[in-house]
């Protein structure tokens, strides 16, 4: 098997002048044991016989000694951690008070506008929840407030981790069981909103029947196994509640503690900068600075979930209305994270439903549900072990990518962004009809449009983008930045002053690795000769798509080149005594302008970029 | 303190009544007299303010044959372009309105609807293009109804709102009215850009000409199916809603349910979270 060899990264004799990279903690020894703080921390002496009893003092100091990298975006998969903190305890709270029955009761409560109508025990009992129990309105609020941050977290934290390449090995799993927490998140929120019976969740309970039925052959049988009979019948409340306050949690709570382990046992990933490499962690103990930290996050996560539960509406129930199959609301959407299913039914043309052999084949529900809700999470799940295929990289990484650095992966997932974004788009295309005095028509046929389109220009801008980037970071590396000086020489000539980068600045801009194709490092896909190789379809495949993925890529700047540069302006300094003369005026190293030595060099040098 | 009965010319309270302080003039006998006078001056006030344009119950046969010409003479002067000399309609801009009834000619123009200021997809509310008289108004919905019998403007004891089931008429609002207009009353989208409006700061006889006319795309809903009592109960849990009936829980980002929230979540709510995060990451150990 062939393997993407890399442009080789020599620059560590140039990196090494400044590896005594910032004032934290720093250690370089082998991997896995390498983000390990001071070894001869103290403990209370309390530990002692605990330990003794446990044995669980190694675990603590392995544990507590874990050096943690500073980042805001490394604490956005805390943001959905609290999250779900606050929604245990939050929920476990409602539970003392939510019954989860379909029987059917009058409302006799305080809430005067439902006074005296038919609903549900569950209806009724989420009514008291928020005008009768004391706090428990906010309790309400807070939860539904905290499980929307749990599910924004989560999509932050995955965009973050997709974009920096956090997900290459050692931690494919540990993505893999991140996409299964998103989706479980997701079901768990689904269940959750479900649950109060009222108008707008009966409504999205209605929607799942439907996507259910649209299962081929089998859907009429799959709803009534799941709703024990016609819809709505008596039985799904009951079945969402034991789903949403057991079945779920136990299994979101698991992996998320195996999710935990994933990474405490690797050391973290941190980004590049002085001193980083992927032998080492460059950051703070557990104990007493990153415990703090993080801990002290908690109660900023808490406080502004609490503040915003105590400031805006959620969920208002009680404005919904009972659920009643004969009734729906106007401006009815399902929580944001499962707009782009409902938004994907909304585009689906209506011609999709055909009958086959007897059978209502309902294509136009089935695309957008059964289809696309597993196929999204397939995708996420898969494309670390895609991206490595493709790569053929079979090391450990654990410096980050700066998204440039990648940028055929940023584009993609740019790209899948803004295909996501349509279709969550089309699902508010009521709302957003009314609000932008628009066509709820034409909106239909431009997001119809757009899922296709947009993702190609996304795609391409994205790439360009990020192509760009590099190509300035390595302008930079090899010329300075500018310093907006123009000197005059005695001459006449005019050239641009550029600050050279001291080797802080440049390290991140240059550690990084630049895969080649395939088809450049096992040579062309024919021999001499002309005969094609045999190739393997999947060889093959494999082939276009590292072409695909590395064609266009931009390296990163070499020691050899970077040396030549240098070298290069040194010459021209020396040569140039009225350039001399100006730099030592300015009193600035000169590191000049492109432009500049292409005027002078001429034919002489060329450009040495 | 004194446990002196305050009744009692020994209470503390009591020694100030020669003064003439706030609590002395409130006992005046003259202070109910202006109050009543205030009373009466702010609700008259209230009452011109907030009136409708065309007295309840009016209909053709309650219109003089006067004011039916004179609004004759009005329709001829600002409707018969779009709707014909006899009412009778032009195709395609503007239907007929023989049987349209005196409600529907009330809900249209007083409104400000019509005259439409210029071809739309739909006709908006605009209470600044009110473009007649209350006393115009009427002769013109006498003429309309002179043309042919339609529905009248409703009558003063299904507005008032008193014996109305608030909760009755939420049942009934969600079974007829909330497909469009949203269970809180605040509007919802239509096809090619229609869209059934807010409810809100809606007067109780114009919600209740809608009913019984129909007017642009909503559908009618005569006394058959939907009697008057349940109309009136339905204007009355609306009107519950307008009064702050249902806002509990804070800030209700406009009642479009999970899109405002999601909006909220995404640029405050994590916005701020994120500010914080970056905050605490760059604090210095």
């Amino acid at each position: 098997m062939s393997t993407t060899s890399h442009v080789p990264q020599g620059a560590h004799h140039l990196r090494g002048d400044d590896s005594g990279g910032e004032a934290t903690t720093t250690v370089t020894v082998p991997p896995y044991s390498s983000d390990q703080g001071d070894k001869d921390a103290k403990f209370p002496k309390v530990i002692g016989p605990v330990d003794e009893r446990t044995g669980l003092a190694a675990a603590m100091r392995f544990g507590l000694g874990k050096v943690f990298p500073d980042h805001w975006s490394f604490l956005l998969g805390e943001i959905a951690m609290y999250s779900m903190v606050i929604c245990l305890i939050t929920g476990t709270f409602l539970t003392l008070w939510f019954v989860p029955s379909m029987g059917h009761v009058t409302y006799d409560g305080s809430y005067v506008p439902l006074k005296g109508v038919g609903m549900s025990e569950a209806y009724a009992s989420t009514l008291d929840i928020s005008f009768e129990v004391k706090g428990g309105l906010l309790m309400r609020q807070l939860h539904h407030w905290a499980a929307l941050f749990f599910v924004v977290g989560i999509a932050l934290h995955a965009a973050r981790v997709f974009f920096t390449g956090a997900f290459r090995k050692p931690r494919e799993i540990n993505w893999v069981i991140g996409v299964v927490l998103s989706l479980l998140a997701a079901i768990e929120g689904f269940a959750g909103y479900s649950l109060p019976d009222d108008l707008l969740s009966g409504t999205g309970i209605r929607a799942m029947n439907g996507f259910m039925m649209s299962a081929p052959i089998i859907g009429t049988w799959l709803t009534f196994f799941v709703f024990g009979g016609e819809f709505p019948g008596e039985m799904i409340i009951p079945r969402l509640y034991i789903a949403h306050v057991l079945l779920i949690p136990a299994i979101l709570v698991g992996l998320f503690v195996a999710h935990l382990i994933l990474i405490v046992l690797p050391k973290h990933t941190h980004y590049p900068g002085p001193g980083r490499t992927d032998d080492n962690v460059v950051g703070f103990p557990v104990m007493p600075v990153y415990a703090a930290k993080a801990g002290g996050f908690f109660f900023v996560v808490f406080g502004i979930t609490a503040l915003v539960s105590a400031l805006v509406q959620i969920n208002p129930v009680w404005v919904f209305g009972p659920y009643d199959p004969t009734q729906v609301t106007a401006g009815s959407q399902p929580d944001f994270y499962m707009w782009f299913s409902d938004g994907a039914l909304r585009l689906l043309p209506g011609w999709l439903e055909f009958s086959l052999f007897g059978t209502v084949w309902s294509m136009n529900i089935f695309l957008g549900s059964l289809l696309l809700l597993p196929l999204v999470w397939l995708i996420l799940g898969i494309y670390p072990f895609l991206e490595a295929w493709i790569t053929g990289d079979r090391r450990d990484h654990h410096v980050l990518q700066r998204p440039r650095n990648a940028p055929v992966r940023t584009a993609i997932g740019m790209a899948a962004i803004s295909m996501y974004l349509v279709l969550a788009l089309a699902c508010i295309n009521d709302i957003l009809a009314i609000k932008l005095g628009l066509s709820i028509n034409d909106l239909t046929v431009l997001f119809r449009i757009s899922f296709f389109v947009l993702p190609v220009i996304v795609y391409f801008v994205v790439k360009r983008l990020c192509l760009s980037l590099q190509r300035h970071d390595r302008e930079k590396v090899l010329h300075g930045s500018e310093t907006g000086r123009v000197v005059r020489t005695p001459e006449g000539r005019f050239f641009e002053v550029h600050e050279p980068l001291d080797a802080y600045e440049r390290w991140p801009l240059v550690y990084y690795d630049t895969p080649r194709p395939i088809g450049e490092t096992v040579g062309p896909a024919s021999d001499q000769h002309g005969v094609r190789r045999p190739l393997a379809a999947a060889a093959g495949l494999r082939r276009a798509l590292s072409s695909f993925y590395y064609k266009d890529s931009i390296s990163a700047v070499t020691p050899a080149e970077l040396a030549a540069a240098h070298q290069h302006g040194e010459h021209e300094a020396l040569d140039g005594p009225e350039v001399a003369a100006a730099i030592e005026q300015h009193g600035a190293p000169v590191s000049e302008a492109p432009g500049d030595d292409y005027y002078r060099d001429g034919i002489k040098a060329g450009r040495h970029s | 303190m004194s446990d002196v009965a305050p009744d009692s010319p020994h209470h503390p309270i009591r020694k100030d009544r020669r003064v003439s302080s706030p609590a002395a003039l409130r006992r005046s006998p003259l202070a109910l007299l202006v109050v009543l006078f205030l009373g009466l001056c702010f609700t008259g006030t209230a009452y011109a303010a907030l009136q409708p344009a065309v007295p309840p119950g009016t209909s053709s046969s309650t219109v003089s044959p006067e004011d039916i010409e004179a609004g004759k003479q009005l329709f001829l002067g600002n409707c018969a372009t779009c709707h014909g000399t006899n009412g009778q309609g032009v195709d395609p801009i503007g239907p007929s309105l023989v049987g349209v009834g005196a409600a529907s000619v009330d809900f249209q123009v007083s409104t400000g609807r019509m005259p439409l200021p210029a071809p739309q997809v739909q006709a908006d509310r605009n209470a600044s293009q009110v473009q007649f008289s209350e006393e115009q108004i009427t002769q013109l919905a006498g003429y309309i109804d002179s043309l042919g019998p339609g529905p009248d403007v409703p009558a003063e004891e299904w507005l008032d709102l008193e014996n109305a089931d608030i909760a009755a008429g939420g049942a009934s609002y969600r079974t007829n009215c909330a497909m469009c207009h949203n269970s809180s009353g605040t509007g919802g989208a239509l096809t090619r850009g229609k869209y059934a409006p807010t409810l809100m700061g809606v007067e109780a006889q114009h919600i209740y000409e809608a009913m019984v006319t129909g007017p642009q795309s909503m559908p009618v809903f005569n006394d058959q199916n939907l009697p008057p009592q349940e109309k009136e109960n339905i204007i009355a849990f609306l009107k519950n809603i307008e009064e702050g009936g249902n806002s509990y829980g804070g800030a209700g980002i406009g009642s479009y349910g999970p899109a405002g929230d999601a909006l909220f979540v995404w640029t405050i709510g994590i916005g701020s979270l994120i500010a914080l995060a970056v905050w605490i990451g760059r604090k210095a150990a």
